[in-house]
């Protein structure tokens, strides 16, 4: 305990270089050790402080590892059905147009049970933000195959590696979006090192100021990793997202303005 | 302000009736009997005089869905569709009952299972009054039995979602949806300025964050908010049973019937009283709650009932538990789209009851 006293005595505001952002509540993160989530979710809330859009902000939270999202960030929330985000937030964007509507999903959320309205919200370019986080696995559930799983890759309902000839191919949500005529700027980014959390933080800052032009939808998607379904150590997932994922889904941007 | 006066079909009526009440939003998605609501909304453009937002959904799943959203901001919203699409629908309707959000859901009722015929039946009371989703839920449910109806319960219904932040949902049929009549239409309402102070505006320093859900992992908690929807259903059932009686005052027998089936059941009054046999019809308004106090009341002067529905015997069930046994209780419809004759329900009443 004197160690703690001791802490508290040394740090003074000059001295400080990294604290709680402001609007991350004090609730306990539900995530695993060295989950990409809790940098997504901090950038997000550092945005949307230095935005100065706490009052205008409204995010629709989805079912999955994150579904618990609207107890971590201070900020008015709804909590959608299972890949129903989109449509919710379309529902809240409709009737709040000058609002900051966003829906934050995951990949079974976003490229299985919801590809539907994904698809619809993005064509009909919805003014909304949509951040993806893609770990090719159902994290919540226990480490189910997804619909971005990588061929071969090993999960509780293909322990034996996914086959493609029965299990299908992964989908590639983000370069579909693209496509459409109503997304407006699509990107790919990660959050697994300091360099790539700021790449990451400047492409969601991007789309927040893109969607007030009210041009179409905005896709953010962040491929991360999930050491507990994985089976990995943190350190051990983020070398096998870079080695595997990337390949499969390269960072960088997919669509942007034509400025 | 007077009333207009217009022929109009009851789906027509729906629409008309929105935007004259105030409706913030529609969403909904085309299907056979209920599509002229969404027709006549796009036809009208309401978006340009009241603000009133119209927006053509992907599938009756997503309607439901930006209709729980728009409702999480305190905004008066609507859908409609027709049986199947109802049945898509479920996993919605079920999260805005969990998250306790006002609404109005229309359902035009055609004949089932599956796909079943376009024409017009009452075989969605079950679905309709006992949750229809997962979960230990109930809508409030109106049952109109003309075209005015459809237009007047839209304002009722609003009124008693926002009263108890619970859905509503109108249980009309093919018949309603479709037929003409003439319907006064009530004065236009200005679309109200403020929302409740539950709704997701976006969070202003002076209040805590604003959250919509319907989860809680933690089964104590649950169960206070499972306890705490009971205690709503108990105080609807106290106060908002609506009903009509028929010739009830020196009823021998009574027939019980909703919707098209009271309207037939009228002319089936007339025809049995013409032919020395003293009916009466009760006409559920509300379906949930149901008149059951009432019922049970009548169960002590008449002997015996017939629940008429264009079903295979659904609300029978409710009339039998309201009932508990004092008199012999019968159902009796036709079901597949056919709309039962005044005639057939008075021979059903002398077979089941009087012999011949």
């Amino acid at each position: 305990m004197a160690v703690v006293t001791g802490i508290k005595g040394i740090i003074k505001p000059e001295n400080l270089v990294y604290q709680k952002t402001r609007l991350m509540t004090e609730n306990i993160l539900s995530y695993c050790p060295g989950c990409g989530h809790g940098t997504a979710h901090r950038i997000l809330a550092e945005l949307i402080d230095e935005e100065g859009l706490q009052s205008d902000a409204i995010g629709v939270s989805p079912v999955g590892c994150s579904v618990f999202l609207y107890n971590f960030i201070d900020i008015d929330w709804q909590e959608a059905a299972h890949g129903r985000a989109p449509a919710v937030a379309t529902g809240i964007k409709r009737l709040f147009p000058e609002k900051f509507v966003f829906t934050y999903q995951g990949d079974g959320d976003l490229a299985a049970i919801g590809t539907a309205e994904t698809i619809h919200a993005c064509n009909r370019g919805e003014n909304i933000l949509i951040i993806f986080v893609n770990n090719g696995i159902y994290g919540m559930t226990g480490g189910q195959m997804a619909p971005t799983t990588l061929p071969g890759m090993r999960s509780s309902t293909s322990p034996f590696g996914r086959d493609v000839s029965i299990m299908g191919n992964p989908l590639k949500m983000a370069d579909i979006v693209a496509t459409l005529p109503g997304s407006y700027y699509v990107t790919r980014q990660s959050v697994h090192t300091p360099a790539n959390v700021r790449k990451a933080k400047k492409a969601i800052k991007k789309a927040i100021d893109y969607q007030k032009l009210k041009k179409g939808t905005c896709l953010v998607e962040i491929v991360s990793n999930c050491p507990s379904g994985w089976k990995m150590t943190p350190v051990e997932s983020n070398k096998w997202m870079a080695e595997n994922m990337f390949p499969f889904y390269p960072l960088g941007d997919l669509k942007t303005p034509e400025e | 302000m007077e009333k207009e006066l217009r022929l109009m079909k009851g789906n027509e009526a729906v629409a008309e009736a929105a935007i004259r009440a105030g409706v913030d939003g529609y969403f909904g998605y085309p299907i056979t009997p209920q599509t002229e609501v969404i027709e006549y909304l796009m036809e009208a453009r309401p978006y340009e005089t009241t603000g009133m937002v119209v927006l053509q959904a992907e599938s009756e799943v997503a309607s439901i869905n930006m209709v729980y959203g728009a409702a999480g901001c305190g905004k008066k919203v609507m859908t409609s569709s027709s049986s199947p699409g109802i049945s898509l629908m479920q996993e919605g309707i079920s999260y805005i009952a969990g998250a306790e959000l006002p609404c109005l859901i229309v359902n035009v009722v055609r004949g089932g299972p599956g796909l079943g015929t376009i024409q017009p039946s009452q075989s969605d009371y079950f679905q309709s009054t006992k949750g229809g989703g997962h979960g230990d839920y109930h809508l409030i449910v109106l049952a109109p039995a003309s075209v005015q109806e459809m237009a007047d319960f839209v304002d009722l219904s609003f009124e008693l979602a926002f009263r108890y932040r619970n859905p509503v949902m109108m249980l009309s049929d093919g018949a309603i949806g479709q037929m003409m009549e003439k319907v006064y239409l009530s004065p236009f309402k200005e679309r109200s300025k403020t929302v409740p102070e539950w709704a997701t505006t976006g969070k202003p320093p002076t209040r805590e964050r604003n959250i919509i859900t319907s989860l809680d992992l933690d089964p104590a908690r649950q169960e206070v908010f499972n306890q705490k929807l009971r205690d709503k259903y108990e105080e609807i059932k106290e106060k908002e049973v609506r009903f009509e009686e028929f010739q009830c005052d020196d009823a021998e027998y009574l027939f019980v019937a909703y919707g098209t089936s009271a309207r037939v059941c009228q002319k089936s009054v007339q025809l049995a009283r013409e032919q020395g046999i003293k009916a009466g019809l009760l006409r559920p308004i509300t379906l949930f709650p149901f008149p059951e106090k009432r019922i049970r009341e009548l169960a002590d002067s008449v002997k015996g009932m017939l629940s008429v529905e264009m079903s295979n015997g659904q609300m029978v069930e409710d009339v039998m538990l309201a009932v508990n046994g004092k008199v012999p209780v019968y159902h009796f419809g036709r079901m597949g789209g056919i709309v039962t004759t005044p005639e057939e329900v008075v021979d059903s009443l002398k077979s089941k009851f009087i012999g011949g």
